[in-house]
């Protein structure tokens, strides 16, 4: 007999005794928590980003190009990875010499590139996490935890929900996904929180109006 | 089975022994008590905890009921999506199958992710035998490692050495192992975290083959989830070109949505967090499904059993197979504080370790059969449980089957247990008496704790569970203290019930 036939097997009397029929699971708890406006939302995922060490900018989809460059060139950042599907225009005045990524790149030469920026697929206010599902301005899972600095734009308020349950409905679990909430962070030496034992040290997330830029150029 | 810590004696004797390490008790105490201050604060937070908790566990138990049904979809899930299953019904035969898998991709080093299952079943060791080196990537399993030492709590291993015991662990050992650490090495926090990550990005970076586990396996996608905060879990799932995760059979959560209940009371339960740093969540391969030549190349899942399908035969057990390995039931344990995580002889420590260890290995050995008298049954456990496993129901359960035998699955088989008099068990119900009687604080807080416990267990189980229990009374278990149950039975000598 195979195992998988053993292993059956035993399931199978080990619940002989328990009745076939079945209720619906209860779901009584919330979708979200709290009643909050947009924006309040928005404001939320900005203070539980920061709260999680994130370090939050916010500007108008016209500043975004000056914003990252400004970013890259404070950090000192010589070189900065690019997803194949990311806005062209995002990285129009920055200085940093970009990377493409490319399957054949190996994790050695991702390790010597400076920063990385992408965009996001959902982030949840409640909990302050960004998630990344491997899109094309995403990129590959490995380009965001290399590199020692990411930059995460994230549309808002498109892509902001509220809570966890209502990211999961948004995700499609066929693809690579990532969720993200604050930089890498340990707290295995007597409690003490250290940041970036693996994954990159330092995250910022840049929460782009996008309606703002809608208003202003309507 | 492994899994036993070699040559542990029962628990009274190491917790005896680890009650008069003052370093421990004090490393251990500063631990649990941040912890568990922090965990009300993240539950607090949230208005529906408990709605989140009673779907949690009814989840786990509806899963649970139909086990074999929704085992067989999800391999037909991770099938589709390019994986290959493997069912291993112990741990021989899981530390088979990976040395196996291993040994086909012609590596002779792999990356792991920390994993409870895997050290359930001595992996490491297992590869060792084959001249296979594993290396643990996250920094507490690291210390544990290069410290040829044991884990001591489910989420954070080295809890029981403080900064300068690691610092001297790093600058003596790591250069057996890989990079060395740098010169004047200190033991700040951040100096110690800065000279692993140097250590293990230079095997991140080469690792051909990465071993996991999952804390999540979804039955209608063929999703797997790791939950952590470091990042080695994404390094070890994300750059090697093999992929293997070794994972229990009760690890099954049935949906995709059934996420939102278990990603909402995980983080806050465990780390205190709203939400851990990362989560990583993979379904098949790279060329299985969607995601632009994304993560490992070939991925294989291990199913493993090794004791789980016997617990579940055990009706009042079966719910220890609910457990989602938060490790807040730890850090609330009078008795796990002042004992100490070793003391339990099993990678499963604390009220989750005393209940789930000697339903997995059966109770034949000395430890095994003095686990279920290692609590003061005060039902601090139970309250904390984010899937509201009744711990002390269980416990009392597996006393009365240590004291007066009965019938029990063993390997797929029933045999009877004979009762216990004068033999191991029973002597190991006499120390631990004498143990808990000599620290009489670990007593007092399980008494106090006693009364508001009683009134939150039901007679019986509400939701689906009353189908399950409807036809008997659950027994009104945590109403006898122990101190009170020893005097009634003379220390088990009189087969107290
Ligand atoms: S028994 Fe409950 S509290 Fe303890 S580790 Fe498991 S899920 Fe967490």
């Amino acid at each position: 007999m195979s195992s998988r036939e053993r292993i059956l097997g035993r399931v199978r009397r080990a619940l002989a005794d328990a009745p076939s029929e079945d209720t619906p699971i209860e779901r009584a708890y919330l979708r979200e928590h709290g009643d909050r406006s947009v924006e309040e939302t928005v404001e939320l995922l900005a203070e539980n980003l920061a709260d999680y060490r994130a370090i939050v900018h916010r500007c108008t989809a016209a500043d975004l190009p000056a914003t990252l460059a400004g970013m890259l060139a404070a950090r000192g950042s010589k070189t900065v990875l690019v997803p194949p599907g990311l806005e062209r225009s995002w990285l129009a005045e920055a200085d940093s010499e970009q990377v493409p990524d490319r399957v054949e790149s190996t994790p050695h030469e991702l390790d010597r590139i400076d920063s990385v920026v992408t965009a996001c697929a959902v982030a949840v206010a409640e909990t302050g996490t960004i998630v990344l599902d491997g899109g094309p301005d995403q990129g590959r899972r490995r380009i965001t935890l290399v590199p020692d600095h990411h930059i995460c734009v994230v549309r808002v308020p498109d892509q902001v929900v509220s809570s966890v349950p209502q990211a999961l409905e948004r995700l499609d679990p066929a693809r690579p996904l990532t969720w993200i909430s604050g930089p890498s962070a340990t707290s295995d030496i007597e409690l003490d929180r250290v940041e970036g034992v693996h994954g990159p040290r330092t995250l910022e997330v840049v929460l782009v109006d996008t309606q703002a830029s809608l208003e202003v150029n309507s | 089975m492994s899994g036993t810590f070699v040559g542990m004696p029962a628990f009274p004797e190491a917790a005896h022994e680890a009650v008069g390490n003052r370093t421990l008790r004090a490393n251990l105490r500063h631990a649990t008590h941040t912890i568990r201050a922090k965990r009300e604060k993240a539950v607090a937070e949230v208005s529906d905890w408990a709605e989140l908790r009673e779907a949690g566990k009814q989840i786990k138990d509806h899963t649970l009921r139909h086990l074999d049904r929704y085992l067989v979809q999800l391999e037909e899930s991770v099938v589709a999506a390019g994986g290959t299953v493997h069912w291993a019904a112990d741990a021989d035969e899981a530390n088979e199958i990976v040395t196996k898998l291993v040994k086909m991709t012609g590596e002779s080093e792999v990356v792991k992710v920390k994993s409870m299952a895997t050290q359930e079943i001595g992996l490491n060791e297992a590869l060792e035998a084959e001249g296979i080196r594993a290396y643990e990537t996250d920094l507490a399993e690291l210390i544990v490692q290069l410290g040829k030492d044991r884990p001591s709590h489910i989420l954070v291993p080295a809890i029981h050495r403080n900064r300068g015991e690691i610092r001297d662990i790093f600058a003596r050992e790591m250069s057996e192992w890989g990079r060395p650490a740098p010169e004047g090495l200190t033991d700040t926090p951040a100096e110690l975290a800065e000279a692993a990550r140097l250590h293990l990005r230079e095997k991140f970076l080469r690792a051909k083959v990465g071993i996991s586990g999952a804390n999540f396996m979804v039955a209608d996608t063929g999703t797997l989830v790791v939950v952590e905060s470091e990042g080695n879990g994404r390094m070890c799932l994300t750059l090697p070109e093999t992929l293997i995760s070794v994972v229990g059979i009760e690890k099954i959560v049935p949906t995709w949505q059934d996420l939102e209940v278990f990603l909402q009371t995980l983080p806050r339960s465990s780390t205190a967090e709203r939400m851990n740093p990362y989560t990583s969540m993979w379904t098949g391969t790279r060329d299985g499904r969607a995601g632009e030549g994304d993560g490992p190349q070939n991925f294989h899942l291990v199913l493993l059993d090794n004791g789980r399908s016997d617990t579940l035969a055990d009706e009042v057990g079966r719910q220890a197979l609910r457990c989602i390995r938060c490790s807040a039931c730890l850090n609330v344990c009078p008795v796990y504080e002042r004992a100490g995580g070793h003391a339990y002889g099993s990678v499963y420590p604390g009220p989750i370790g005393a209940i789930l260890s000697p339903q997995l290995r059966g109770t034949a050995s000395e430890i095994d059969a003095s686990l279920p008298y290692a609590s003061s049954l005060c039902g601090a456990c139970y309250e904390v449980c984010p899937v509201a496993i009744d711990i002390p129901e269980v416990l009392v359960h597996l006393r009365e089957r240590i004291v007066e035998g009965g019938p029990v699955v063993r390997e797929g088989n029933k045999v009877v247990l004979k009762p216990a008099k004068g033999h191991a068990a029973e002597r190991a119900a006499m120390r631990a008496a004498r143990w808990a009687f000599s620290h009489p604080g670990a007593l007092r807080t399980g008494q106090r704790l006693a009364s508001r416990t009683r009134r939150l267990h039901p007679r019986s189980l509400p939701g689906p569970g009353k189908a399950w229990s409807g036809t008997r009374d659950l027994p009104a278990v945590p109403a006898e203290p122990f101190r009170d149950w020893w005097q009634r039975t003379n220390g088990g000598k009189e087969g107290g019930k």
